[in-house]
């Protein structure tokens, strides 16, 4: 204050940052709802989880599923897959994680269908799909291409393909969530 | 806003009205006799143009309003709906889907004339940072108002910009579902965008609002880029520019016109007129077109979050760019090499703008890496450095000299009707 001469604080000093304190406190209380209210909500967050029955698709064969509005990618992979991802040197991967670390299943991947650089849905689930250098799967966004364990292998992408909660229940019925 | 007051009211409802609020002068004051440099040439008449568009958009906007539903369900069929059954929908629609590329057409070549004549200088920083402000909230308007029509690449858009909050180190994954209300890009998302959609054009125009206020404390820059000097050397706002931006308005119309009249969608991807499908990604995702000089530099990066920062950095690098140039002479007219550098800009502009529309592979990569590299380098280290080596060419004394230089050297009717002035 221009005019306290004094360099010792006042009790006007105490009181203005109490106020200002207050203030300060009450308005970020009051700011908090209207932040959170744009997170996702009650209805959105009750998850479900669905159970997909495996049983109709062959060897070679892909389907796709939708959970939490994302696609789920499911392959059951032919013997030269399993093989080509099994035998990659870990240091040849951009994020290193070993192929049975992907599955519960040597014979199947279950991977949300969703390229980890800006969220596109990679090609490589339909018949004629363009399936990238690795012969796993092709963003065509930004050019990221997957390996048959649905690693990154080349491209703007950090990550692999994310693997999400899943168990079998049955031998052909794997739950999802 | 600020200039020289010399309204006097003539009504009786005029003088009961300025003692009590100031308005009437105030538009007296800021459009009718404010002074601007006597030599401003067409490349001026876009801060009126876009104002118009300003309101363009906000008319058009609201009525599209009354009959469009933010619902994933109802959304696509709305505006077909509007298209087809509303009166007039299928212009109004039109109308505000093409004035925003005019819009950005406008806010481009405004801001490319700001660069020639380096109207971001001293004393027009804090304008020129304001006209950034708007340049930004434009640019959310728009994306966010691409998606509510609720089309594949409506969809596909909103995905992959909200990714590149994921890019965010640690917080990015809760930001990202924070800004989708959700898991995934879904009907939350287009609820708060068709909202902030609303929103946005207002803080446009109270921006806008600001950056008239700064314009009018400051004054119009010139072609010549040196100061006002006299009352020699202006003109009232009005009737001499209120007529040549209404002239070069009309021009830009007619434009605007011929694109919503005879080629309404021809700025359009088709396959937006696809209903938007979360399982399915369209193999071609492009943005609008005033995005792909950015889109180009985002997918230039090798990196993820590289990309991201590279292409918000090459939007910040133009709000310190008062401060990146260290030449005091403001237009290019009188920097031989700065105007030749500025064209190489505008060049790699457009072949960047080329490039972001075209596939992420091969050459086009290459590319578009090497013209990312020079965009940056133009404002890092060409601008820096050509401020100190450069020789600037000598300028005359003041404006109205160099307007008579000019009209002198055009001959004898001209130095005729020169000495009578």
């Amino acid at each position: 204050m221009a005019h306290s001469k004094t360099s010792e604080p006042t009790r006007r000093d105490f009181l203005y940052i109490a106020t200002g304190s207050v203030a300060a406190v009450g308005a970020a209380a009051a700011v908090w709802p209207l932040i959170d209210q744009m997170n996702p909500d009650a209805s959105v967050l009750a998850l479900s989880s669905i159970e997909i029955d495996l049983s109709p698709i062959a060897v070679g064969q892909a389907v796709t599923a939708k959970w939490r509005g994302k696609p789920i990618f499911i392959r059951r992979r032919t013997e030269e897959e399993i093989k080509a991802a099994a035998d990659t040197p870990l240091e040849d991967l951009p994020d290193p994680e070993p192929d049975s670390a992907r599955v519960k299943k040597a014979e199947w991947l279950v991977m949300i269908g969703i390229c980890t650089h800006l969220g596109c849905v990679p090609k490589g689930q339909g018949i004629g799909d363009a399936r990238g250098d690795w012969n796993g799967w092709f963003c065509p966004c930004h050019g990221s291409h997957y390996d048959t364990s649905g690693r990154i292998r080349k491209g703007p992408a950090p990550r692999n393909l994310v693997v999400p909660d899943y168990a079998f229940v049955e031998d052909t019925t794997v739950k999802i969530g | 806003m600020s200039g020289p007051s010399t309204y006097q009211p003539q009504s009786g409802f005029a003088k009961w009205m300025e003692r009590r609020l100031p308005v009437l002068g105030l538009m007296h004051s800021s459009f009718v006799v404010f002074p601007n440099p006597r030599n401003l040439n067409y490349w001026w008449t876009f801060g009126g143009i876009l104002a118009i568009f300003l309101v363009i958009q906000l008319v058009t906007g609201i009525v599209l309003a009354m009959h469009y539903t933010p619902h994933v369900d109802f959304a696509f069929n709305s505006v077909e709906h509007i298209m087809r059954n509303v009166n007039y929908g299928w212009m109004l629609r039109y109308l505000h889907a093409n004035g925003a590329s005019m819009f950005f057409l406008a806010v481009y070549i405004h801001i490319f004339r700001g660069l020639y004549y380096g109207s971001y200088k001293e004393p027009r920083e804090i304008l020129w940072i304001l006209g950034m402000i708007i340049f930004l909230l434009m640019m959310a308007t728009a994306f966010m108002g691409y998606v509510l029509p609720w089309g594949q690449m409506s969809f596909w858009a909103a995905t992959v910009i909200t990714n590149l909050f994921t890019a965010i180190p640690l917080v990015g994954e809760s930001v990202t579902q924070w800004l989708w209300g959700g898991f995934a890009v879904d009907n939350p998302t287009l609820n708060r965008f068709y909202s902030l959609h609303y929103l946005l054009p207002f803080a446009i125009a109270g921006v806008v609002m600001l950056h008239i206020w700064a314009l009018h404390v400051v004054g119009s820059n010139n072609p010549t880029g040196i100061s006002v000097k006299s009352s020699q050397d202006t003109l009232p706002f009005h009737p001499y520019f209120t007529m040549k931006d209404g002239f070069a308005a009309v021009l830009f119309l007619i434009l605007f016109a011929a694109l919503v009249f005879y080629a309404p969608n021809f700025l359009v991807e088709p396959v937006n007129y696809i209903p938007a499908d979360p399982l399915v990604t369209p193999p071609h995702i492009v943005p609008e077109w005033y995005f792909l000089p950015f889109y180009a530099i985002l997918r230039a990066i090798p990196d993820k979050l590289g990309g991201v920062i590279a292409m918000f950095a090459s939007i910040f690098v133009l709000f310190i760019l008062p401060w990146l140039d260290t030449s005091k002479v403001r237009s290019a007219k009188y920097r031989p090499l700065y105007r030749q550098f500025f064209w190489v800009l505008v060049v790699v502009c457009l072949i960047l703008g080329y490039l972001g529309a075209k596939p992420a592979e091969g050459g086009y990569i290459i590319a578009a890496r090497i013209f990312t590299a020079y965009y940056f380098l133009h404002f890092l280290v060409i601008l820096p450095v050509l401020g100190l080596v450069e020789k600037p060419k000598e300028r005359p004394p003041s404006i109205s000299e160099a307007v008579l230089a000019k009209t002198k050297s055009k001959g004898g009717d001209a130095q005729a009707s020169a000495a009578a002035q």
